[in-house]
C-alpha cells in the first residue's frame, strides 16, 4: 500500500493529475468509503486494503466534468466497467489517470461478522500486498482469525481475471481468485421447479425497501434520471405502492443493464437488505453467452452488446425449456 | 384536459349485427374527458364525416376517436374529416371494432364488452396525444427499375416518356428477358421478337434511359424520394466504349462448347458471347469460368482477332452509386426446376423437355434452326403429349399452389403451331382445367381444338415410362372417359410453373420490401393498391408480384410507370410525423439507440442545455425526422425513456394497456 | 362446489400487433371471419421493437393474464430490422419471467404477416386455450401485499 500512496503523491506534487480518486479509511476498520484528495498532505488518510470493494469507475462520469485530471485506482474488475462507460460516451480518457491497482479478492464483512467475529477493533492481513492468506481480528472478545478466502465477497469466487483491461500503468500484482463456477448458483435456480423457483425470488425481493442502492452504485446504472423516477412511463412509485413493483423495478433493471452489464457484483455488496440482486444479471449473462454467443461487457469497446445487434438465424423467443 | 368526441359507427350491420353501438357510446359517454358521444349508421360517408366535422366545432373537440373498421382502412379519412375542423389530425384514434370484434364475435353481449374495452384503450391513448405536423423530403427525379424484361422495359419507357431520367438494372449481357426467348405469342401468334425487339431499340436510344446490363443492386439505403443504390456493374471484359459488335470473337473463340442460357442449355455458346442476335447492348462478354485465358492463362485469341482491341482481361467489377426517387421491382421469373417431378422421365429422356425449351426449338435462331426434332436422334416426333400443371396448383410441398396463369395458352399456341407446320403429327394435352380467361383466348383454345384437331384430354398423366428403343410410354387417367390411358410418345412437353427469380428474396430485402411464401413481392393492396409494394417508394412490374402474361406484364407495368411519375413530380414529399424525438434534459448521449436504427436517422450533437439550473454541454441524440421512418427500436434501447415515439409514445402505450387491463 | 368456483374464467390477454404485418393479419382474421376469443384485445404498435418490457410487465402488474407480441416474419421486417430486436429482447425478458417462476405459457412471441389472418386466428385460441388451462395470473403480482 505504501508504493501506491508514493506514487499517487507524487502524481499529484509533479501536476500530472489534480485530484486523486480512491479510499479513506472510515470510523471502523472495515468501511473505507471512496474519497477525493486534492492536496498531498490529506493522502495521509488514503488506504487502500481487502475491504476497498467499491468500483469507482462510476465516479469518474462526474469526475470527467470537473476542471484537469483526475487520477483514479481501479481493480481489474472495475477497468470492465469503465471500459463500457468509455463505450457509452459517460466518461473521459483523457481526464482519467488510470492506475490499476492489484487485487487478490476483497472481503465481504457479513461473511466475518457470521463466522462470530464481531466487536473488532483492528485487522491485519488485509493489505492487497500481504500474502499470508489469513486475516486476524483484534476484538473486544480477544484475537480471531479467518482463511482470507473464506471472506471474499461472492463476486471474487468467480473473478473475472487479474488482467487489467484499460491503465495507465499498474502498482502491484493481482492474484486470480475464481474457485467457483460464475453460473453455478444460477442454474441452481433454474434446476427448482418453478413453485420453488417463484417462492425464492418471491422471499428475496419482499425484503426490497427500495433505498436503490443497487441503482446508485451500479457503473452500468447511469442514467440522468431513471425511469422509474420518470414521468415517461407512469412509473415513478415507491415501495409497496404497487403490489407488483419490486419485480418490475428489479427485472427492469436488469434488463436495463443486459448486455452492458460488467459482473461487478456491486450490487448485490451494497444491498443492505442482502438480497442476491446479482442473480439476474447473471441469468441475462448466461442466456446471452448461451444464445448470443460468449459475450463479456467492457472486454472489447470496438464490439457491439448482444442487446443492439442480431444475427439472422436467433433463436425465437420462449425456446428457453431445451436448456441442458 | 382533452374534450374528447366519441363517433361509433354502425358499418351497417357489420358492426351493429353484433356489437350494441348505442351501448357503445353510453358506455364511452361515461369516460372521463369525453364530452360528446354518438353512434352513426356509417362513420365514414359523407353524413358520418360531417357529424364530426359539426362535433368538432359545436362542442370544442380537441380530441376524437371513431370506434369503427381497421385503422388502415379509414384513419386517413377521418384524419381528414378532422383537419377540415380544424383540428390536427393526429388527434384522432381508431377503435377498431370491426375487424378485431364485431367480424370474429357471435355473442353479443361479449362483443359489445370488448368494443367498448377497445373504445376505452382508446381514449386513454388520445388523452395524451398531441398535435403533429409532417414534415418535408425532397424527392430526386431519377428512377431505378431492377429488371430488363418487358415488364422493366416498358416501364423505363413510359417514366422516360414522361421526361424523367431511368436507369435499367439488368443482372444478364443482355435486356430482353424472358419474352425475348420465347417464338410466337398468344393469341395473335406474332413473332415474340419482332414486336419486343423495337421496344428494345427505343429503350435503349432513349435519351432518359441508362442501361446497365451485367449489372447488380448490391446495396439499398434511404427512403422514398431519396434512395441511394450502389450497382455492381459487373466486368465484362470487353470495353463497351470500344467493342463494335462485329462479333469475329465469338466466332474464333476456341471455347465453343458452353452451354447457351439463352438456348436454356439446349445449344452451346464460346466463352466470349453476345447472348443472341438482337441483344442490346450488343458488346459481347467474356464468361471468365469457362474462359481459357481466365483458366489457364494461356489464350487470350478473342483479343488478337479483335480490331477495336476492346477486349479486357484486367476489367475490374465497377460499383456505380446512385440517387433515386423511386424504385421498381421488375425482375421477373424462371421455371421451376424438375428435380422433383422425376415421374416425368425428365432427367432421362431428352425428348421430354419444358415448354420454354420447345419455345427455342420451334424458334429459327433456336438450336434447331427452327425444325421441330427429337433432340436425341433429330427424328421428327409423331406423337407429342403435352403435360399442363407440371408443379402448378399443387396441393403438397414439391410444387406451387398457385396457378401459372400462362400454361393453358401457350399450351394451345404450341399445339397449334405444330398442327400448322407439321399436319402429320399428332398432338395431345392432358390437362385439369383449359383457363382462358382473357381477350380473345377462348376463342384462341377452341380454334385449337377444332380448326386444328388438338386432341384434349381432361386428366393427369401419372407417369412417362422411357422404353428400351428411345421412344415414351404415358399413363394418364381420363377423367371424362373414367378410363386409363397407355399412350406412346415421340416427344413430351411440361408446363412447367413458373416461379419468381430467385434473386426476388434478395433483393426484397434490401429494399425492405415485403414478399410473400412464395417469393411473390407483395403489393400494398391487394385489390386498390396493386403495384405498390408496401414500402413507400417502391413499385412492382411484372411477374415478380405474381403469375401473369405479357398483355397484363405491359398493362401492370404502364401502371406501375404512373405511380413512380406521380412521385417524381411532386417537389416535395411530407414525412411521417410519428418519428423518434429525444428529450434533451434526460438523454445520456450513450449511443445506444443509434446503434439500432436501421435508418442512421440518430446522430449526436454537443448542446447547451438547463436543466433545472444546471446548465453544461451535454451530449444529446438528434433524431433527422426525414430518415425516421418510426419504428421505435430506439425507444426501447433507451434506458431512460429520453426517446420517445410521436403518436405512439411511452405514456399512450402504458395507458392504452392500462385502459384494457383496467 | 362453492359458487366462485364455478364462476367463468375471464382472463385478460393483451396482444401487441406491429401494423404492417401482424396487425393486417388480425385485419385479415377479421374480414375472414375467423374466430378467437373475446378476452383477446390488440394494441397496434408500429413495430414488434416498439414493445418496450415495461409495457409486457405493466399489463402483467395491472391484472393482465397473458400477452402475446406479434411481428412480421424474421426478414420480413416493414423496417428491416426491428423483430430481430425485438426476438433478441423478448428471449431474454421471457427467459427472466420463467427464471423467477412465471408460467412460460403466459407470454409468447408469434410471426404474423399481413396474409395470415389464419394463422392470428389459430395462433390467439392456442394462446387463450394455454391461458385458460394456465387459470388467473397470480404469480406476478407479489403476494406480501395481499391479506
Amino acid at each position: 500500500m505504501q508504493e501506491l500512496r508514493d506514487r499517487v503523491k507524487a502524481l499529484l506534487m509533479d501536476g500530472t493529475v489534480d485530484r486523486v480518486l480512491g479510499w479513506k479509511a472510515g470510523d471502523l476498520p472495515y468501511n473505507p468509503e471512496a474519497a477525493y484528495f486534492e492536496t498531498p498532505e490529506s493522502l495521509t488518510e488514503f488506504i487502500y486494503d481487502g475491504f476497498c470493494g467499491a468500483n469507482l469507475s462510476k465516479m469518474m462520469i462526474e469526475a470527467s466534468k470537473l476542471e484537469g485530471r483526475t487520477l483514479v485506482c481501479l481493480k481489474p474488475c472495475d477497468t470492465y466497467s469503465f471500459n463500457q462507460l468509455l463505450t457509452e460516451h459517460h466518461v473521459d480518457r483523457n481526464k482519467a489517470y488510470i492506475i490499476g491497482v492489484a487485487c487478490k479478492g476483497k472481503l465481504d464483512i457479513e461473511k466475518i461478522h457470521a463466522f462470530g467475529i464481531k466487536g473488532i477493533r483492528r485487522i491485519r492481513g488485509s493489505e492487497a500486498d500481504v500474502a499470508s492468506g489469513i486475516l486476524q481480528f483484534e476484538t473486544i472478545y480477544g484475537e480471531k482469525s479467518c482463511a482470507y478466502a473464506d471472506a471474499m465477497l461472492e463476486r471474487c469466487h468467480v473473478c473475472k481475471g487479474k488482467e487489467h483491461r484499460i491503465y495507465d500503468e499498474l502498482i502491484g500484482e493481482s492474484k486470480e481468485t475464481k474457485d467457483a463456477d460464475r453460473f453455478a448458483q444460477v442454474e441452481q435456480i433454474e434446476a427448482m421447479s418453478p413453485d420453488k423457483r417463484f417462492a425464492y425470488f418471491q422471499k428475496e425481493l419482499s425484503k426490497c425497501i427500495r433505498c436503490n442502492a443497487c441503482r446508485n452504485v451500479c457503473p452500468a446504472c447511469s442514467c440522468r434520471k431513471c425511469v422509474f423516477d420518470s414521468t415517461r412511463f407512469d412509473s415513478a412509485q415507491k415501495a409497496n405502492v404497487d403490489s407488483f413493483e419490486e419485480k418490475m423495478f428489479h427485472i427492469i433493471r436488469a434488463f436495463h443493464v443486459a448486455g452492458r452489464c460488467t459482473d461487478c457484483g456491486e450490487c448485490s455488496r451494497v444491498c443492505p437488505q442482502g438480497i442476491p440482486l446479482h442473480l439476474f444479471n447473471r441469468k441475462f449473462i448466461k442466456d446471452i453467452n448461451a444464445f448470443y454467443g460468449e459475450f463479456q461487457a467492457g472486454e472489447d469497446i470496438d464490439v457491439r452488446g448482444p442487446l443492439v445487434s442480431y444475427a439472422l438465424d436467433d433463436r425465437k423467443p420462449g425456446q428457453t425449456a431445451e436448456r441442458g | 384536459m382533452q374534450r374528447i368526441g366519441v363517433f361509433v359507427c354502425h358499418c351497417g350491420t357489420n358492426i351493429a349485427g353484433t356489437v350494441d353501438v348505442k351501448k357503445v357510446a353510453e358506455m364511452a359517454a361515461k369516460e372521463t374527458g369525453v364530452v360528446h358521444a354518438e353512434d352513426y349508421q356509417y362513420m365514414c360517408s359523407e353524413a358520418g364525416q360531417s357529424k364530426i366535422i359539426a362535433a368538432i366545432r359545436e362542442k370544442g373537440l380537441t380530441g376524437v376517436v371513431v370506434c369503427s373498421c381497421s385503422p388502415r382502412m379509414h384513419e386517413t379519412t377521418f384524419r381528414k374529416a378532422a383537419e377540415k375542423a380544424g383540428l390536427n389530425p393526429y388527434m384522432v384514434e381508431i377503435a377498431n371494432i370491426r375487424e378485431h370484434c364485431s367480424w370474429i364475435h357471435k355473442d353479443m353481449q361479449e362483443a359489445t364488452e370488448k368494443a367498448v374495452i377497445l373504445a376505452r384503450a382508446a381514449i386513454a391513448k388520445v388523452h395524451l396525444n398531441t398535435p403533429l405536423k409532417p414534415g418535408e423530403s425532397r424527392v430526386t427525379k431519377r428512377a431505378l427499375v431492377i429488371g430488363g424484361g418487358i415488364a422493366g422495359i416498358q416501364t423505363a419507357l413510359d417514366i422516360a416518356d414522361a421526361g424523367y431520367k431511368v436507369d435499367i438494372v439488368e443482372k444478364t449481357p443482355s435486356i430482353g428477358g424472358r419474352m425475348s426467348q420465347l417464338d410466337k405469342t398468344f393469341p395473335t401468334l406474332d413473332c415474340s421478337a419482332c414486336i419486343l425487339t423495337p421496344k428494345m431499340v427505343e429503350a435503349a436510344s432513349h435519351e432518359n434511359i441508362t442501361i446497365y446490363t451485367y449489372s447488380e443492386i448490391e446495396k439499398v439505403a434511404g427512403f422514398v424520394g431519396d434512395f441511394t443504390v450502389d450497382i455492381r456493374k459487373k466486368a465484362r471484359s470487353v470495353d463497351m466504349e470500344k467493342c463494335t459488335g462485329c462479333g469475329v470473337c465469338s466466332e474464333k473463340c476456341p471455347s465453343k462448347k458452353n452451354p447457351s442460357e439463352f438456348n436454356r442449355g439446349l445449344g452451346n455458346r464460346s466463352a466470349i458471347y453476345i447472348p443472341f442476335a438482337q441483344a442490346i447492348p450488343n458488346v459481347p462478354v467474356i464468361d471468365r469460368e469457362h474462359c481459357t485465358k481466365f483458366k489457364t492463362g494461356k489464350c487470350g485469341v478473342c483479343a488478337k482477332v479483335c480490331q477495336a482491341g476492346a477486349v479486357d482481361y484486367d476489367q475490374q467489377d465497377e460499383i456505380i452509386t446512385q440517387n433515386y426517387g423511386a424504385i421498381v421491382a421488375a425482375t421477373g421469373f424462371d421455371m421451376i426446376g424438375l428435380d422433383k417431378y422425376d415421374e416425368y422421365a425428365y432427367s432421362q429422356s431428352k425428348d421430354v423437355i419444358t415448354s420454354l425449351e420447345l419455345e427455342r426449338i420451334m424458334n429459327a435462331a433456336g438450336p434447331t434452326g427452327g425444325h421441330l426434332e427429337r433432340l436425341s436422334d433429330g427424328r421428327a416426333p409423331k406423337n407429342i403429349v403435352f403435360v399442363q400443371c407440371v408443379g402448378s396448383r399443387c396441393s403438397d410441398a414439391r410444387g406451387k399452389s398457385y396457378c401459372s396463369k400462362i400454361c393453358c395458352m401457350y399450351t394451345a399456341k404450341h399445339a397449334m403451331l405444330i398442327r400448322d407446320k407439321y399436319p402429320d403429327t399428332n398432338v395431345t394435352v392432358f390437362y385439369i382445367d383449359v383457363r382462358t380467361p382473357g381477350k380473345n383466348f377462348d376463342e384462341f383454345y377452341r380454334r385449337a381444338v377444332e380448326d386444328y384437331g388438338v386432341n384434349y384430354i381432361k386428366g393427369q398423366v401419372g407417369k412417362v415410362f422411357l422404353q428400351p428403343d428411345g421412344t415414351l410410354l404415358v399413363q394418364a387417367s381420363d377423367l371424362l372417359d373414367n378410363r386409363q390411358i397407355r399412350m406412346e410418345a415421340d416427344m413430351v412437353v411440361l408446363a412447367a410453373a413458373i416461379e419468381p427469380n430467385p434473386d426476388a428474396r434478395r433483393i426484397a430485402t434490401m429494399l425492405t420490401a415485403s414478399i410473400d411464401t412464395n417469393n411473390f413481392l407483395t403489393e400494398a393492396h391487394a385489390k386498390l393498391r396493386p403495384v405498390e409494394s408496401p414500402t413507400a417508394g417502391i413499385f412492382l412490374s411484372g411477374v415478380c408480384q405474381g403469375s401473369k402474361d405479357i398483355p397484363e406484364t405491359v398493362a401492370q407495368a404502364g401502371a406501375a410507370a404512373v405511380k413512380v411519375i406521380g412521385l417524381l413530380a411532386k417537389e416535395k414529399l411530407t414525412t411521417n410525423p410519428c418519428t423518434a424525438k429525444a428529450d434533451e434534459l434526460l438523454c445520456n448521449g450513450c449511443s445506444q439507440c443509434a446503434n439500432v436504427c436501421p435508418y442512421g436517422a440518430i446522430s449526436y450533437e454537443e448542446k447547451q442545455v438547463n436543466d433545472h439550473g444546471i446548465r453544461e454541454t451535454r451530449r444529446i441524440a438528434a433524431v433527422n425526422n426525414a430518415l425516421c421512418q418510426g419504428c421505435g427500436a430506439c425507444t426501447v434501447t433507451c434506458p431512460s425513456g429520453a426517446m420517445d415515439l410521436q403518436g405512439f409514445s411511452n405514456r399512450q402505450m402504458i395507458s392504452e394497456v392500462d385502459a384494457i387491463c383496467r | 362446489m362453492s359458487i366462485e368456483a364455478k364462476e367463468i374464467f375471464k382472463p385478460r390477454i393483451v396482444a401487441f400487433c406491429c401494423n404492417w404485418c401482424s396487425y393486417a393479419g388480425a385485419d385479415l382474421a377479421g374480414s375472414s371471419r375467423l374466430t378467437y376469443p373475446a378476452d383477446v384485445k390488440i394494441i397496434r404498435v408500429p413495430c414488434s421493437c416498439r414493445v418496450n418490457p415495461m409495457f409486457i410487465l405493466r399489463a402483467f402488474e395491472k391484472g393482465a393474464d397473458g400477452v402475446i407480441l406479434c411481428g412480421c416474419h424474421p426478414g420480413d421486417c416493414h423496417y428491416t430490422s426491428g423483430n430481430y430486436y425485438a426476438r433478441r429482447r423478448m428471449t431474454l425478458l421471457f427467459s427472466m419471467l420463467e427464471f423467477i417462476g412465471v408460467e412460460q405459457g403466459r407470454t409468447r412471441v408469434e410471426w404474423v404477416s399481413a396474409a395470415e389472418g389464419a394463422k392470428f386466428s389459430r395462433t390467439m385460441n392456442e394462446f387463450a386455450e394455454k391461458i385458460y388451462s394456465l387459470g388467473k395470473n397470480v404469480r406476478l403480482e407479489d403476494l406480501r401485499c395481499r391479506n
